[in-house]
């Protein structure tokens, strides 16, 4: 939850939210790729 | 936050009185990053790499790929499981200290938390990306260092990391079955040149920090038996490194090319495993620690490079 009175703690958290977003999106093209491999017999 | 350690050479289970203030609110990507000890996680990796490319059974580049994140994601789970279990020992050691967890940054279930996502990861995509066989190497490795070494070895015997560097050894061995689907002889000679090098690189920054371990309650071994000792067992284990070295080209799996290169970086690690025994002052220490870490990337890729010039 955003602190109103800390900045810095805000930029923090929304640095490690991004981050988050992030790796959740790589780990779904990952096992999208995986499955499109997989699927064409390698 | 405070800490209360009971820990003895004897006792594997820290007593840790911890506030309960502590969040996880201050942590920044970057803590997280350190939580995976980076430079350890790109030299395990990179030997996991070479295990994969030595296999001559290439899989396609993005298995090949995620085969070669997961070895990373299980050593960064590793890594973070240790930050957590050691908190105590880091708190107390100025080389630990301001990791995320003494340091108040981040609360240590947290941390815990993010290990085991980690490692259920990897696991789950080398098996994915490979095979179970790999899969399976890689949980075993991850439970090595956590429960072998970590939890039980590392505050119980002066025999810690000779055990423990097991742990460190075995990606070669993953990369390789990852590929391949079962070991054979090469990547265990690659076990065994990691095995034998983990002593005289952890050792020689034992004896620089020796005063903190004893002090953490770490039975390593400058503490337990003395720098006479350690600097004698260093020689040892480096002239069987230096042995180990030469088996790629006694068992036909590399030439003349890794030959030249073994010879050289064999030389200069004598050299200073020499050096350190007739002196083992801070510079000693420092020189055969850093040049270690050279030595096993340079040795490692020299067998690549041996490999694919095939000569």
């Amino acid at each position: 939850m955003d602190q109103p009175n800390n900045p810095k703690l805000n930029k923090n958290l929304k640095c490690r939210n991004r981050a988050l977003f992030l790796v959740l999106l790589g780990l779904v093209v990952i096992f999208y790729g995986l499955a499109m491999v997989r699927m064409s017999g390698s | 936050m405070r800490i209360a350690m009971q820990t003895t050479f004897q006792h594997p289970f820290p007593v840790i009185n911890e506030s309960s203030s502590i969040d996880s609110s201050q942590a920044s990507v970057q803590d997280f990053i350190t939580l995976l000890k980076p430079g350890v996680l790109l030299l395990v990796t990179y030997t996991g790499l070479i295990g994969s490319l030595l296999s001559s059974h290439l899989s396609h580049p993005f298995l090949l790929l995620i085969a070669i994140l997961s070895i990373a994601l299980g050593s960064g789970s590793a890594a973070a499981f240790n930050m957590w279990y050691d908190r105590d020992i880091d708190a107390l050691m100025s080389r630990t200290q301001k990791r995320p967890i003494p340091a108040g940054k981040l609360a240590p279930h947290d941390a815990l938390g993010y290990s085991i996502v980690l490692s259920i990861t990897s696991v789950v995509l080398m098996a994915f990306a490979s095979n179970w066989v790999a899969a399976s190497w890689l949980a075993f490795s991850i439970f090595f260092y956590n429960v072998i070494y970590t939890i039980l070895l590392k505050r119980w015997t002066s025999q810690n990391i000779v055990i423990g560097g097991a742990a460190g050894a075995f990606p070669p061995i993953i990369g390789w079955v990852s590929m391949t689907g079962s070991v054979s002889l090469e990547p265990l000679i690659l076990f065994l040149l990691i095995f034998l090098w983990t002593p005289s690189h952890f050792w020689s920054l034992a004896i620089l920090r020796a005063q903190e371990y004893k002090e953490a309650g770490v039975p390593m071994l400058p503490v337990t038996k003395g720098i006479g000792e350690t600097k004698k067992q260093i020689l040892i284990y480096t002239i069987a490194l230096i042995a180990c070295s030469w088996l790629p080209v006694f068992m036909d799996m590399s030439h003349w090319v890794y030959g030249t290169f073994a010879l050289g970086l064999d030389t200069i690690y004598l050299y200073y495993a020499v050096c350190l025994y007739r002196n083992p002052d801070k510079s000693a220490c420092k020189s055969l620690f850093i040049y270690s870490i050279v030595y096993l990337f340079l040795l490692f890729s020299a067998i690549l490079l041996d490999f694919y010039l095939g000569f």
